[in-house]
């Protein structure tokens, strides 16, 4: 295996598993901010156990995507020198910003929020927890802004053999990223609504502390309902997007291989890129193609034969990964209405809560098939239609990379198994009990 | 000119970074000499729990401004020093997990564990931050090109040695002075008792770090063309003079700034020696990375520095405020589960 194909591999290792951490920070850090809250203006101390109780799960987790985050951040410069001079000027800046404006904050409440229980007032320390949910928020918006620049750079212009910056707010603003942002988000909502009810489910099926997780569980089908839905509409305008943004990426993820008005789309089909086509297809729903990339059912969108080979994504992983990211999209909105009509007798429905139990992966899976779709979709090129992914790399050797692979591997599967663990650990345990005071 | 700006920020914020993680990296090394009991060891925890996190953004932060800043200098600074970059973040991973483990099971192993990974996480990149940055100031064989020529090896020549365990010394002496800040009885006096002994340590070092400095490097031609910088040098030794002198009188936090004042300003004496290259090539002076051929451009330069004056004071208003909430001293019966975690 060469530098670039192990770098990349490291590359995924490194922000899968980070990955698999961050959307339950972004969720959970705003679930345990509404407790807090809820506790101040209802005065209800089970709110506050609550808080206690998910806010442990959440240290744990913390902790664990912020030292992944750390890592990544210097990847950036040991494994790919190539891209960081190309792209430094744009790339590097929204980093620094990302750091400077929101690690910081986050990083410093949460140690005021973990360890202040009692050397703060009740809404200082609720504010801490609130600075730490808007900060990790924040810190998701700037990395999503850099990597949509790298999906579809704007605002540059090329000199001296790199992009530099030439219009900031164009960055920053171009659609694209605000798609990104939102979807990313509601990804990350959707799995600590299903985090929250798996754990929930636990204890409901057990009827121990039954108010106690009927509590959690509905304010975690709340969440999830909302964005299970909010995403279908949301990934469907991030699609359209790519006809005008990707072209190349959109054909790979519907398998669209000639340029055609009234695009179809198969219910099944497989794509075999060599043979430049596909040797499955079945279902054809005429024109469906056109209407979601256009809104419009004549116009024809661009198949991949319209680009030269060496241009084109991986297809089948692309397309197999962003079918299945669907329909688990549209899972979790079956098992969100489903929950809605039983939220008032959740105890009883037992199959249900089993059924939520064993949906846990579910999202986590979705949020990394959803990754595949964006970063493998982009390829061959890591800023796309200016800088190929094989340009990018650093002059190191092949053992280096290889060798901190197996560490990485290593270390995150230990990392994860210990993390994930302590988390179902504490869970199963169950709240302390309530205490009226503090 | 903007260049030249984002180098002193450059420095500053490496500096700022020594000097505030210094302290937990410090006490982490010393855990195997402080940390007799479990009691003990816990206090260690607690006195820098608050920070710890805190204080790492300001190396991502380091990190990023380099890359926004000066993108061909952390493109061959990260990929030149790839294998020790990866462990000191290895184990900046293992450290960052202790804190927050350790307390989660009763196991006596458990618990031992976690204080070693502490110990190494804590002792690795003290150690492999000071290597490296020797290095830097002595240059590294780096092509026309940015490649580098060396290996790991090459890292560990007696200069950057000397330069690792200058930074084990220093933030030890950093870590016991902070311990003795926020703690009281027994374990105040075993922090004193190897503050006291550190110190000779670290002068010992630092006397020799700044004569293998003149043969090693040529950091001080920037000295003898601008004699007003050996102020940098001189605010060290009175740093950590004042240090000792304070420590003798029981002004731990007094003497605790005066080692953050030898830690800043033996950082910035290495990069104002430096200036204006970033990275020099030992292989060809005119490889060098300086400030003019691999900084970003004027636009980025500018919003940047806009970025850092607005955001840094106000960062540096929180941190003081979190420091100030938790300037109580720590004893180990505190907190428990309900406070947290230790």
């Amino acid at each position: 295996m060469d530098t670039v194909l192990l770098s990349r591999l490291q590359f995924a290792v490194a922000t899968y598993f980070h990955f698999l951490f961050v959307p339950l920070t972004l969720g959970l850090s705003i679930l345990i901010a509404i407790m807090e809250t809820l506790y101040l203006r209802r005065n209800d101390p089970q709110y506050l156990q609550m808080a206690k109780f998910w806010g442990r799960v959440f240290l744990i987790n913390f902790v664990v995507g912020v030292v992944t985050g750390i890592t990544l951040e210097f990847q950036f410069g040991t494994n790919w020198a190539g891209y960081s001079k190309y792209v430094g000027d744009i790339f590097g800046s929204l980093l620094a910003i990302e750091a400077t404006a929101a690690f910081f904050l986050e990083s410093t409440f949460i140690a005021v929020w973990a360890l202040g229980w009692n050397r703060l007032s009740a809404k200082a320390h609720a504010l801490s927890i609130w600075l730490v949910a808007f900060a990790s928020n924040l810190s998701a918006l700037w990395i999503l802004v850099a990597n949509s620049w790298m999906q579809s750079p704007v605002g540059y212009v090329l000199r001296g053999g790199r992009a530099e910056l030439s219009d900031f707010l164009e960055v920053v603003t171009q659609k694209y990223a605000w798609l990104t942002i939102l979807h990313t988000l509601a990804a990350a909502y959707i799995l600590t609504g299903f985090f929250v009810m798996a754990a929930s489910a636990y204890h409901l099926l057990r009827r121990q502390n039954s108010g106690f997780f009927t509590k959690s569980f509905r304010m975690g089908l709340t969440m999830a309902l909302i964005f299970s839905f909010f995403e279908i509409v949301e990934g469907h305008l991030h699609g359209a997007d790519l006809a005008e943004k990707q072209p190349t990426k959109l054909a790979a993820l519907e398998a669209l291989w000639e340029t055609q008005p009234r695009a179809p789309i198969y219910i099944v089909a497989l794509p075999s890129p060599s043979n430049d086509g596909n040797i499955v297809e079945w279902g054809r729903i005429p024109s469906a193609m056109s209407l979601l990339a256009h809104h419009d059912p004549e116009k024809p969108v661009k198949g991949l034969l319209d680009f030269p080979k060496e241009d084109r994504p991986p297809v089948l992983i692309t397309f197999l990964s962003f079918r299945l990211m669907v329909t688990l999209g549209i899972i979790f909105c079956i098992l969100t209405l489903w929950g809605w009509a039983r939220r008032n007798r959740l105890t009883e429905s037992r199959l249900y809560l089993r059924g939520i139990i064993w949906a846990i992966p579910l999202p986590y899976l979705a949020c990394a098939l959803g990754w595949t779709v964006a970063e493998m979709g982009r390829q061959p090129w890591i800023v796309y239609g200016l800088m190929r992914t094989k340009d990018a790399v650093s002059p190191v050797a092949t053992s280096q990379v290889g060798g901190t692979l197996v560490a990485f591997i290593l270390l995150y599967t230990i990392l994860g198994i210990l993390a994930f663990w302590l988390m179902a650990r504490h869970i199963a345990r169950g709240p302390e009990p309530a205490q009226a005071e503090v | 000119m903007l260049e030249t700006v984002w180098f002193i920020l450059w420095g500053v914020l490496w500096a700022v970074y020594f000097v505030l993680d210094g302290f937990d990296l410090g006490l982490g090394s010393l855990i195997p000499f402080l940390g007799k009991t479990d009691d003990d060891r816990r206090t260690l925890y607690s006195a820098m729990a608050p920070f710890w996190d805190g204080n790492e953004v300001w190396l991502i932060t380091a990190g990023g401004v380099t890359f926004a800043a000066f993108p061909g200098t952390y493109a061959v600074m990260f990929s030149a020093l790839y294998t020790p970059l990866m462990i000191l973040l290895f184990a900046l991973i293992l450290r960052a997990v202790a804190f927050e483990f350790r307390e989660q099971l009763a196991s006596p192993f458990w618990k031992r564990l976690w204080d070693c990974c502490l110990f190494l996480g804590s002792l690795i990149p003290a150690l492999l931050l000071g290597v490296a940055f020797a290095n830097l100031f002595k240059g590294i064989p780096i092509d026309s090109e940015g490649v580098y020529k060396g290996t790991l090896f090459t890292l560990l020549n007696p200069y950057g040695l000397l330069g690792g365990i200058l930074f084990v010394l220093l933030f030890a002496h950093h870590g016991s002075l902070w311990l003795c800040t926020r703690t009281e009885g027994a374990i105040k006096e075993t922090g004193a008792l190897w503050a006291k002994r550190l110190w000779a340590l670290v002068v010992v070092a630092a006397i020799l770090f700044l004569s293998a400095s003149a043969w090693a490097t040529d950091l001080y031609a920037n000295y003898t063309k601008f004699p007003l910088l050996f102020i940098l040098p001189a605010l060290a030794v009175v740093g950590l003079l004042g240090s000792r002198l304070e420590a003798a009188r029981g002004n731990w936090w007094r003497a605790w700034g005066a080692s953050a004042i030898t830690i800043f300003a033996a950082t910035l004496f290495g990069v104002a020696g430096m200036y204006p290259r970033m990275i020099p090539s030992s292989l060809d002076p005119s490889f060098s990375l300086t400030i003019y051929n691999a900084s970003s451009s004027a636009l980025t330069l500018g919003i940047m520095l806009g970025v850092a004056l607005v955001f840094v004071p106000i960062v540096i208003l929180y941190q003081a405020w979190v420091y100030r909430v938790f300037s109580t001293r720590v004893r180990p019966t505190e907190g428990g589960a309900k406070e947290g975690l230790y």
